[in-house]
């Protein structure tokens, strides 16, 4: 979908020498192929010669576009997906090879055109014909597509698409292996009831898919919506943009469904009219189909609203409009009563434009309390039926229509499913002292995972700054690794600010999915003139005043509200203030690597931004550079637009994750380009290491504990007692002001000089035993590594070059532990009565393995003489699904001191990983960070649970 | 143009009151035993209706007492009213099921639009539903259950339905009410604390709490009249002289003590004795 410059030219030639090809071809070819193809020359010569015969008209449309078409905007959103793909390796081969056959092309130009000529050629006409007529039959291109793959030389077919593809799709082609060329025809039934065909490689993945549905569309705030299939069981699924359509659909039923995938709580933050309306017929659909109930008077208030967007102002003059609002389905149970109240509403709205009319449409269906929320069946402990609603704000739980439990992001600990169990461990409430586990019972566990995937997505995408990164790019990460791929709802907002695109126009084709009944109807087709007009600025202005929405006002009193509750507790939470100030190794790692989910650092380096315009300027060139660069730099984008993003900002500073990443600011200023361009490249972020087995039998995710900014992002929803728990995680995590500073003044005086930092650990903290540290972990980290059974990593990150005295031994070969989990399982008022409490001891069969590594001079050094010890110290910190435990000691030797990282680092995961290659990875990490200490032992220790086979 | 969803909250153009029975003093419900005197509690409801009709400007919509039917002053237990739809209840105690039946006309001659609630199993009384503006918290206590409840969520589509548990008192509504947009009023009591928490949980929405030291005179009347504001009917300094003072802290308010002393007794709050609806011109 992504033209480059250099492979477009490519292409044109080609083109240019096909269709001279191609007239002779027309002539020859068989009848069936004839008439496609005639299609395609008519429409083609209307657009003129060389490339722009071989796209579709919707490739059109995006070249003529401005820069920041989705064609740009492409490869960041692809970028960590390519990364994570292990094909990776074969992008440059991809290329390379499409000049090969280039060449080739030259040559055997006669060939082909005798005798590939119907693939050759139906295929591009094939698009067009799609292109122009979305509801006309495409049998018979596909037909044709088929004999012709299956009567011509397969191989001279293949070249020739893959040649076009190549250039034309060039980023998406990334996600697309080289061998295996196979075309296969997809139906994508888009939102307004219609069908939209394409070809895809047998190969592709879901997100090259997606991106040509999205292209078709001319959507650019596509983050919002996602593609469905159906499973096997009937079951609607949404496409892993990461992975092979192929692997996910298994039924070789290449049938799909775009749909909103993320209601945005504030659609008025949309920033296009087109976004508005994909979620207007979204919506329509939901209410029809009763999936959004509403009362009466709502149904008819919608459905007027839906009336003045598709067939304009009430004209009493029409045939009485009675006539088709009844083939029109505006409700489940549609009266006749219900149709007038329409039409009477309807007539309220005149001078309303299509725009407006949307706008209200969204304003009274976002208030309506099963708005965005996506049920799922699911029986508590007692086998009563309930429903489990997951939405922008957590998970809620339903008997029949009633509420009767809400578990908000911020509450939930970590959500996992095992077998057809769900289960969400709950932070405790300020009178409970331990976290209570609540579980439910799913069908089967294909539901369980279908659950643990929504809840995993709507909780990065609503409460993440930036995605987690996808374990796969790190380490001795196993296990299915699902994560969320996309942007962010932040990411995508900041994205959209920089559409700089006149309104597209696009028509409202009254909703062919409600009825048909309407096409006589006039068509209101919006143009950039009117759309401009009728709000009566541009796009960008509405941006601004996007920033002092409500919405926004009302994250600056969190702000107010945060930073309060963070003061006070600052006194209490001491421990826990030490612990994160120790954890100065993983602010180092942040100042080394730019990583993408930490958006606080840029935030308050935005302060900074805002009093300096000129910076300003500067980032937001940056940005989109590094938007194409690394989609998971959420951060950059929120610099681009500080007026917007000031309270945002603010929130997250003050909810502060880890304290590593609000001292980077100071670095970030000074290497920012660098550092991020090597980040996004190198991909060392290890703070978002996640294990997320989704092996199919279980997997975890720890909403909570990850580092972007989460609590406060949506305000509306602090609840007190949460807040108050909030309170206690984050200050442990926030360790005010002070800390910040030493940290950046670490950071200032030279950044890789570990000594120093650690002697700014001293001063921080006077004294801490090791026997304290532990209150300052969260009592649950523990469990949670071990919980997945798969495997462990220990690793010595690195030691103090300087001295080398005692060799302390990093051993983490412990006996293969099965922890039991204490479940609760939920009943129905799981609020309100108090947990009943059931052990599951699952039975895991593990097999354990240690593997020591040590350097050779750590035996000369060995513990020769004891020295004095300083300090000792204990952190933990779990990103995810990764627990790091980091013992630093510091004694002092003849005058030396020494300080000695242990790490010992959890991994869980399911199995299929270069453990070798994670090994390497992880050392030379733990190199790069502590440039100047020696790694001088590792130990492996390596638990497998023994595969059960389970679908 | 039709107002939007979920606008208006407190609005109110009229109030549907009944009479106080002679036989209320000796037969109407109550919790705990107490001698009631009739001509104050019937003193007692003239100033509750002339605040309504008078200070506020309401049309008041009387119904006539009925002696048969000693809790029928009581109307707010026999119909919740959101919108122009009406829910006509199926009252918790038995005794009180008729009275439905002239609330069932007046609601219908208001031209509303009318859901009965026909299931057997099913109860509910009004004082056990809050209703937020945004949402529905409904009580379940003694006098209403789960059936109820879902009768309630299935009337009233638009808005969340969450219920929550009333271990002590007779109703939700007896240690809590609405005091403006956003705002719950709350008691101190331990179990209305806990039923504070857990509306908090389940809802998305976030409240600000106003605490008084009395449960009973955390029930109030919450309105916004187009031409007198906020409006707030509450217990007297007499009555609860430390939780009236906090009303005070209510700035914007037009607030209005009104005295419940007598209907107390028999479990009676002020929200008990009307129904206040919305009737605009283009409902």
């Amino acid at each position: 979908m992504t033209t480059e410059a250099g492979s477009e030219t490519e292409v044109k030639e080609n083109a240019e020498e096909k269709s001279a090809a191609r007239l002779d071809q027309s002539k020859k070819a068989t009848e069936k192929t004839q008439e496609v193809v005639e299609e395609g020359e008519a429409e083609k010569e209307k657009e003129g010669k060389g490339i722009t015969r071989y796209l579709p008209t919707w490739f059109k449309k995006q070249k003529s576009q401005s820069q920041t078409s989705p064609t740009k905007e492409d490869p960041p959103t692809e970028e960590p997906v390519s990364k994570v793909n292990q094909e990776e390796a074969h992008v440059p081969e991809v290329n390379g090879h499409a000049e090969e056959v280039e060449e080739k092309e030259q040559v055997k130009e006669k060939e082909s055109e005798s005798h590939s000529n119907a693939s050759a050629d139906t295929e591009p006409a094939g698009e067009e014909k799609v292109e122009e007529s979305a509801q006309k039959s495409l049998e018979s291109t596909e037909e044709t597509q088929e004999v012709a793959e299956k009567e011509e030389d397969k191989k001279e077919v293949e070249k020739d698409r893959r040649q076009g593809q190549t250039s034309i799709f060039q980023s998406p082609l990334r996600l697309v292996r080289k061998n295996k060329m196979k075309l296969v025809v997809c139906h994508v039934t888009l939102l307004d009831g219609s069908d939209f065909t394409c070809e895809v490689e047998k190969r592709a993945k879901g997100l090259f898919l997606f991106f040509k549905v999205c292209e078709h569309l001319n959507l650019l705030e596509k983050d919002y919506f996602g593609l469905t299939y159906k499973d096997h069981h009937e079951q609607k699924c949404w496409l892993d943009p990461t992975k092979e359509i192929k692997r996910q659909i298994r039924s070789n039923n290449w049938q799909f469904a775009f749909n909103v995938k993320f209601y945005p709580p504030d659609p008025s933050l949309l920033s296009e009219d087109i976004t508005r309306y994909l979620l207007c017929l979204q919506l329509r659909e939901d209410v029809a189909s009763g999936r959004l109930p509403c009362s009466f008077v709502t149904h008819a208030l919608l459905g007027s609203y839906t009336l003045q967007a598709e067939i304009g102002d009430y004209e009493p003059d029409q045939p009485r409009p009675l006539d088709y609002i009844n083939q029109l389905t505006f409700a489940p149970n549609q009266s006749k009563e219900m149709e007038e109240k329409i039409l009477e509403l309807h007539k309220s709205h005149k001078g309303m434009t299509p725009a407006q009319a949307d706008c209200q449409f969204l304003e009274n269906a976002k208030k309506l309390s099963m708005y965005g929320v996506d049920l799922h069946h699911a029986k508590d402990c007692e086998g009563v039926d309930i429903m489990l609603g997951v939405c922008a704000n957590g998970l809620l739980v339903y008997k029949d229509r009633l509420r009767i439990n809400r578990f908000a992001w911020p509450k939930i600990l970590k959500i996992s499913y095992k077998r057809n169990n769900f289960y969400i461990k709950i932070r405790p409430g300020e009178t409970e002292q331990f976290e209570s586990t609540v579980g439910f019972k799913l069908q089967n566990h294909r539901s369980a995972k279908r659950l643990w995937k929504v809840c995993v997505e709507n909780h990065s995408f609503f409460r993440l700054n930036a995605p987690e990164q996808p374990p796969k790019a790190r380490f001795l990460t196993l296990g299915s690794k699902f994560r969320y791929s996309g942007r962010t709802q932040n990411q995508t907002r900041m994205a959209s600010t920089l559409i700089d695109r006149p309104a597209p126009a696009f028509e409202r084709t009254s909703s062919k999915r409600i009825s048909r009944s309407l096409d006589g109807a006039p068509m209101i087709s919006i143009t950039d003139t009117s759309r401009e007009a009728e709000n009566g600025h541009e796009p960008h202005l509405e941006l601004h005043s996007d920033s002092k929405s409500p919405g926004r006002v009302r994250g600056d009193n969190i702000y107010v509200r945060h930073s309060k509750l963070m003061l006070e507790d600052h006194d209490k939470t001491q421990d826990e203030v030490l612990k994160h100030q120790a954890s100065v190794s993983e602010l180092k790692r942040s100042f080394m690597e730019a990583s993408p989910p930490s958006p606080p650092q840029l935030n308050l380096w935005e302060k900074h931004l805002t009093s300096s315009p000129a910076t300003a300027t500067r980032v937001q060139q940056q940005t989109v550079v590094l938007e194409e660069e690394a989609a998971g730099t959420a951060d950059n984008c929120d610099a681009k637009e500080p007026s917007k993003t000031t309270e945002v900002e603010i929130e997250e500073t003050v909810v502060v994750q880890e304290i590593s990443k609000a001292a980077k600011p100071a670095e970030a200023l000074q290497t920012w380009e660098g550092q991020v361009q090597g980040g996004a490249g190198l991909e060392k972020k290890r703070e978002s290491i996640s294990s997320e087995s989704e092996s199919d039998e279980e997997a975890e995710y720890h909403p909570n504990v990850s580092l972007s900014i989460r609590h406060a992002q949506i305000p509306e929803e602090k609840e007190e007692e949460e807040e108050e728990q909030e309170r206690k995680e984050l200050s442990a995590s926030s360790s005010p002001v002070e800390f910040n500073q030493a940290a950046a003044a670490v950071e200032d005086e030279g950044k890789d000089c570990a000594e120093e930092e650690k002697k700014e650990v001293g001063a921080e903290e006077p004294m801490k035993t090791p026997d304290k540290a532990p209150n300052g972990m969260t009592p649950h980290e523990e469990v949670m590594c071990v919980t997945t059974e798969e495997e462990e990593l220990p690793k010595v990150n690195g030691e103090d070059s300087v001295v080398e005295a005692r060799s302390q031994v990093i051993c983490c070969s412990e006996p293969p532990v099965v922890k039991t989990e204490m479940v609760t399982i939920s009943d129905t008022f799981a609020a309100q009565k108090s947990e009943i409490a059931t052990k599951e001891v699952p039975i895991v069969h593990t097999e354990t393995k240690t593997i020591t590594y040590e350097a050779a001079q750590l035996d000369g050094s060995g513990d020769g003489e004891p020295g004095v010890l300083m300090t000792a110290q204990t952190i933990t910190s779990e990103s995810l699904c990764t627990t790091t435990t980091t013992h630093i000691t510091k004694t002092l030797k003849g005058g030396l001191s020494e300080t000695r990282i242990e790490k010992r680092i959890v991994i869980t995961g399911d199995c299929d990983i270069d453990h070798d290659q994670a090994l390497a990875q992880a050392i030379k990490e733990a190199k790069e960070q502590h440039p100047d200490m020696s790694v001088t032992r590792v130990v492996v220790h390596k638990e497998t649970e023994l595969a059960e086979e389970d679908d | 143009m039709a107002a939007g969803l979920m606008a208006g909250f407190g609005h109110y153009t009229h109030a549907i009151v009944r009479g106080i029975p002679a036989s209320l003093a000796s037969e109407a419900l109550r919790s705990i035993q107490a001698e009631v005197d009739v001509t104050k509690a019937r003193r007692e409801h003239d100033a509750y209706v002339h605040a309504l009709r008078t200070t506020l400007g309401l049309q008041v919509v009387e119904l006539p007492a009925d002696e048969t039917m000693p809790d029928c002053v009581f109307v707010e237990d026999a119909a919740v009213v959101c919108g122009d739809t009406a829910l006509i209840t199926r009252p918790g105690a038995e005794s009180r099921r008729r009275e439905t039946e002239a609330m069932k006309a007046a609601l219908k001659e208001l031209n509303l639009n009318v859901v009965e609630m026909t299931d057997e199993s099913a109860t509910l009384d009004g004082g056990d539903v809050l209703f937020t503006g945004r949402e529905f918290f409904v009580g379940l206590s003694k006098r209403t259950n789960q059936r109820g409840a879902e009768i309630l969520a299935d009337a009233f589509k638009d808005y969340a339905v969450s219920t929550v548990p009333v271990m002590e008192g007779l109703h939700l509504k007896s240690f809590c009410s609405m005091g403006g947009p956003g705002l719950i009023i709350i008691g101190s009591s331990e179990p209305a604390q806990k039923a504070l928490k857990i509306m908090q949980q389940m809802s998305d929405h976030r409240y600000d709490k106003l605490t008084v030291p009395d449960d009973l005179a955390a029930n109030c009347i919450y309105m916004n009249l187009s031409n007198k504001g906020h409006v707030l009917l509450h217990c007297t300094p007499e009555e609860f002289p430390e939780s009236a003072k906090m009303f005070e802290k209510l700035k914007d308010h037009m607030l209005i003590p009104l005295s419940n002393m007598e209907k107390v007794k028999v479990d009676g709050a002020l929200t008990c004795c009307s129904v206040l609806l919305n009737k605009k011109a283009d409902n």
